[in-house]
């Protein structure tokens, strides 16, 4: 692990991260413009969020209450009277020229989140982090650039789409409270996971509804504060995670060899899995910040407040906790939650399944086809009450556990066309457990086997495995394991 | 016979709804008279016209576009209206100039700019859709100062306008298109904008009525932006009572605009002839004196004797920190128009100059189309919003207002309305200050501390002074009525009374004045 090396050599990793959360509003921040995904380039927009002129923004109550209820799941207060403020720069996909957002006084401040972060032994350890700000501010466009490589640096042309432009847009800055790449990642999983629950967004990095941007310093344990590099291009988890650690390692190497830590933002690249210079951060950019005219003040009553905070779901945390009570070790819980499959497990409950034998095939199994079908979880037809029924098979021993495995595979395949009962009848999937068609395979088994038979019968109780096997095999798997096992012993110590 | 281009918007309410004339030979009659004296333009975009240089000096150049086609259009369509029987809007068939500052969709509007080049609006401004359904027909778009900033539409990219009073002066500005055309009797009413006094100084330097409403009150919506929590739309009128009645039409809540104020505001006309008998007019101490023409102090001091015969009393009060108003005025406003003008970057309307990379494209585009008052407010606005300078300057400038904003307060308790000389100066000649940025914001000394707290003002003929520079030629001298915020309809009252006793008839005198007829 990084940061235990690091630490070995008397150096401690300092991390912040900036989250951007764009929410699923209906409608942009200051427009009725459609916030849809994908669409036709330029076909979003209207007056007010291509910057026309005489074009004024109205604030979106939708975004602001759901900023809210994300600042109530975070632990953080709201601030009752708060503005908007002009962040003046120029770059073209900026219809306006200056990005409406929060300066001095954001929408919420002093949250935190608890994270379970999974240690080199497997245990989980609770880490805080503390959440400095939460604010509001409004996306912008997205520009093409065409020609050479792709990026604006000789580019022929760029063409720019303002359909993202003014979209509303939370950014949610934590302390540096992060010492390992680990605790990093559980936070934004934590966080993807909080907003997910509260449903202000879909929270989907390849989409970039959710994106990360990583502060990173190093210092000597005990020192102040190093300089810090951002780094920016992190799109997954993993990303966040390996870029961290590259970046730790690599200003450790600069320091220890006498050099300096310049005020920069990198890129990172995922492919040769290094940070690069984007930019060299001279002096701190001017955005001359001031109050937005064209706005007036968000005003959050306590009333207001309190009836937001009553729409709090249940969240990660709470979950965890209930889903252990219930049976599931840590670990599972931390996976199911955070892997999105709490709402299956929890009807598959309600349906009457074992909690740790549903969470196994929703960590397991399902996580797998998930991952290599590429077939989202909400999409692959899976419900609680198939778990439940194949669980009751499983029970009831109509089922072995590699039986079970198997139908829900296949009914995966099909996208719960059929269930589990139904799907094992029709595709003959179920045990056998008919006494005299096994008693005969068994028979047979213990004529062909006298050698394996002989061990067993001389006190090597183990050897009946092999016979066990024998079978299955003679069954394509489809012996009731318990069965076998009950006649092979009756065969052989008879 | 009266030509109807010399009748008030109310007289030709009165005639068209009796059937004495037709909308159609009101708005012909109208523009006969632009292609007459205006000099403008053809119809088209102004920026495809003749070089500002080559307009006549004879010209008022009051309208950057007429757009002739559209109102005959609309005029007709009235009148088809009114002869079927159907409600009409309550300024159906008065002709009205639009400052170019204001959005008509699918009309140009340059702001007086060359940086719109090419720009044509999407959408309409709510001030737009307001005079479309009051059925006032818009005859044309009219000159400015650039992005109004000035005091003398000699900003305007397009050459500026011409006084009616006497052609070798300035209307004033930046709504001096709008003021030209309804002292010229180009059209009889006309919608400025005012941010620092944009609508009241012109209106002073020609004769009119103008007005700026509480802030708020009328929306911002389509309105380009110069400064945003300053600019205001208001009306120029021959009578105060046209200018209550086209305000009325433009006054309401828009859910468009955030700024706007949802508090209804009073009817503007049901007490405009209850009189001043038993109010307090309040002499602001610190707008008047030094640096006050004498004609215009004559004219002023003049206009307090009519008050107190008229049974108001006049009490002196003091706004202490108006002395301030014009350099937080100065700080505010440029601060604001810099960010707001950022976006005339060539990237997606506009004039755009091409260049290798989009970040020269946008200076290009910038110093080609920016005139050099916009720019220098521009340099003056990003260094006070400058980190390190904020403090000292934007934040300053903002104390300074919620002071201002306190002076009124406390003066409003012992007087019902406030009253100053509009301008420090009648109407100047053109190309005498505007080598002198300093003294040409000095016109701006009495109306920016109302523009800074928000409360309604207006201006109105206190009658005539000699001209400074030539005292054969009299020119006009306005007077600002100042009301406590949403009392606009007291301003007007105040007015109206003023107006009726004093029997002021704006007939231009000067030297080079257009002739009126009569």
């Amino acid at each position: 692990m990084t940061s235990t090396a690091l630490l070995a050599e008397g150096w401690e990793l300092v991390v912040g991260l900036e989250v951007h959360v764009e929410l699923s509003t209906t409608t942009k921040m200051w427009c009725g413009c459609s916030t849809a995904f994908g669409d036709e380039p330029n076909t979003n927009v209207c007056p007010v969020c291509t910057g026309q002129p005489g074009a004024l923004p109205v604030v979106n109550d939708r975004a602001i209450e759901d900023a809210t209820l994300l600042g109530l799941a975070l632990n953080g207060e709201i601030e009752p009277r708060c503005w908007f403020h002009r962040k003046n720069y120029f770059y073209p996909d900026l219809a306006k020229n200056y990005q409406i957002s929060q300066y001095d006084v954001p929408l919420v401040h002093d949250g935190h989140l608890e994270v379970e972060v999974e240690q080199a032994d497997g245990r989980l350890v609770t880490r805080r982090v503390g959440i400095e700000r939460l604010h509001m501010e409004e996306d912008t466009g997205k520009s093409l650039h065409v020609g050479d490589t792709g990026r604006l640096h000789g580019a022929d042309r760029s063409l720019i789409d303002y359909n993202r432009c003014g979209i509303p847009l939370l950014e949610i800055v934590s302390d540096p409270d992060i010492r390992d790449p680990e605790t990093a990642q559980a936070y934004l999983r934590e966080l993807q996971a909080i907003v997910r629950a509260t449903g202000v967004s879909d929270a989907r990095m390849e989409e970039g509804s959710i994106r990360c941007d990583a502060n990173v310093s190093v210092r000597r344990l005990g020192a102040p504060l190093g300089t810090r590099c951002e780094i920016k291009n992190l799109n997954s988890v993993r990303s966040l995670g390996r870029a961290i650690a590259y970046e730790a390692r690599r200003q450790v190497t600069v320091l220890t060899d006498g050099g300096e830590i310049r005020l920069e933002t990198r890129h990172w690249d995922e492919g040769r899995g290094v940070t690069e210079t984007l930019r060299v951060k001279e002096s701190v950019t001017d955005y001359r910040y001031f109050p937005d005219p064209d706005l007036v003040a968000v005003v959050s009553a306590p009333e207001r407040i309190e009836a937001i905070r009553a729409r709090l779901p249940e969240l990660p945390a709470a979950a965890r906790a209930r889903l252990v009570a219930a049976g599931l070790s840590a670990t599972q819980a931390v996976t199911v939650v955070a892997g999105g499959s709490l709402e299956v497990l929890d009807a598959a409950l309600a349906a009457g399944a074992d909690a740790s034998r549903a969470a196994n095939w929703l960590t397991g199994d399902v996580t797998g086809h998930v991952a290599s079908s590429g077939v989202a979880l909400a999409d692959c037809g899976l419900t609680g009450a198939h778990l439940a029924e194949l669980d009751a098979l499983l029970t009831e021993g109509t089922l072995s556990t590699k039986l079970a495995k198997q139908v829900l595979m296949a009914l995966l395949d099909e996208r719960g066309a059929r269930g589990p009962r139904q799907l094992a009848q029709e595709e003959g999937l179920e045990q056998v457990s008919d006494e005299g068609e096994l008693t005969r395979i068994v028979a047979q088994v213990v004529a062909d086997n006298p050698g394996t038979v002989a061990t067993v019968r001389g006190g090597n109780d183990k050897a009946i495995g092999a016979l066990v096997g024998q079978v299955m095999k003679a069954t394509r798997g489809q012996a009731d394991p318990r069965k076998t096992n009950e006649l092979l012993r009756a065969a052989i110590l008879d | 016979m009266t030509a109807l281009t010399q009748l008030d918007a109310g007289t030709l309410v009165a005639r068209l709804t009796a059937g004495e004339v037709s909308a159609r030979e009101v708005v012909d009659a109208h523009l006969a008279r632009i292609a007459e004296i205006d000099g403008v333009v053809a119809d088209g975009p102004v920026w495809a016209a003749a070089p500002a240089d080559e307009l006549g000096a004879e010209h008022t150049h009051a309208f950057l576009a007429v757009t002739a086609e559209a109102a005959r259009a609309h005029a007709d369509d009235i009148d088809i209206r009114r002869a079927a029987g159907e409600p009409l809007g309550p300024l159906a068939g008065v002709p009205l100039a639009l400052k170019d500052v204001l959005t008509l969709r699918g009309v140009p509007t340059t702001c007086g700019s060359r940086i719109l080049e090419g720009w044509v609006p999407p959408y309409d401004a709510t001030v737009s859709q307001h005079l479309r359904r009051a059925d006032v027909v818009v005859l044309g778009k009219t000159n400015m100062d650039e992005v109004a900033m000035g005091s003398s539409t000699e900003n305007s990219a397009y050459g500026p306008s011409r006084n009616p009073w006497d052609l070798d002066r300035v209307p004033g500005g930046s709504s001096g298109g709008s003021a030209t055309a309804v002292a010229g009797l180009l059209a009889p009413l006309a919608i400025g904008t005012d941010t620092g006094g944009s609508i009241r100084q012109p209106a002073a330097l020609t004769g009119l009525v103008g007005a700026k409403p509480t802030y708020g009150t009328v929306s911002r919506y389509g309105l380009v932006a110069f400064a945003s929590s300053l600019d205001q739309a208001g009306p120029f009128a021959r009578t105060v009572e046209d200018a209550a009645r086209l305000q009325a039409v433009i006054q309401a809540h828009d859910p468009r605009d955030s700024t706007s104020v949802p508090d209804p505001v009073p009817d503007l006309t049901a007490h405009l002839r209850d009189g001043v008998q038993g109010l307090r007019i309040g002499v602001v101490t610190e707008l008047q004196g030094e640096g006050y023409e004498p004609g215009v102090a004559a004219a002023f001091a003049a206009a307090l004797e009519r008050f107190e015969r008229l049974g108001a009393t006049v009490v002196e009060v003091s706004l202490p920190h108006a002395p301030y108003g014009l350099p937080a005025y100065y700080l505010v406003a440029p601060s604001e128009a810099s960010s707001n003008l950022a976006r005339f970057d060539g990237v997606r309307y506009g004039l755009r100059v091409d260049a290798p990379t989009a970040e020269q494209m946008n200076a290009a585009t910038r110093a080609a189309g920016f005139g050099p008052e916009v720019k220098r407010r521009i340099m003056i606005g990003t260094h006070a919003l400058s980190s390190g300078y904020f403090d000292a300057y934007y934040l300053q400038a903002s104390k300074v207002r919620t002071l201002i904003a306190e002076d009124f307060r406390a003066a409003f308790r012992s007087a019902d309305v406030l009253v100053s000389p509009t301008s420090p100066a009648v109407a100047f000649g053109l190309g005498t200050k505007t080598a002198d940025p300093l003294a040409m914001y000095l016109n701006d000394v009495a109306t920016v501390p109302a523009s800074l707290a928000g409360i309604p003002a207006l201006s109105l003929p206190a009658g005539l002074a000699p001209a400074p520079d030539d005292s054969d030629t009299a020119l006009p001298v306005g007077l600002q009525i100042m009301a406590p915020l949403l009392r606009d309809d007291l301003m007007f009252r105040v007015a109206w009374a003023f107006e009726q006793d004093l029997g002021f008839v704006p007939r231009p005198t000067g030297p080079r004045a257009v002739e009126v007829g009569r």
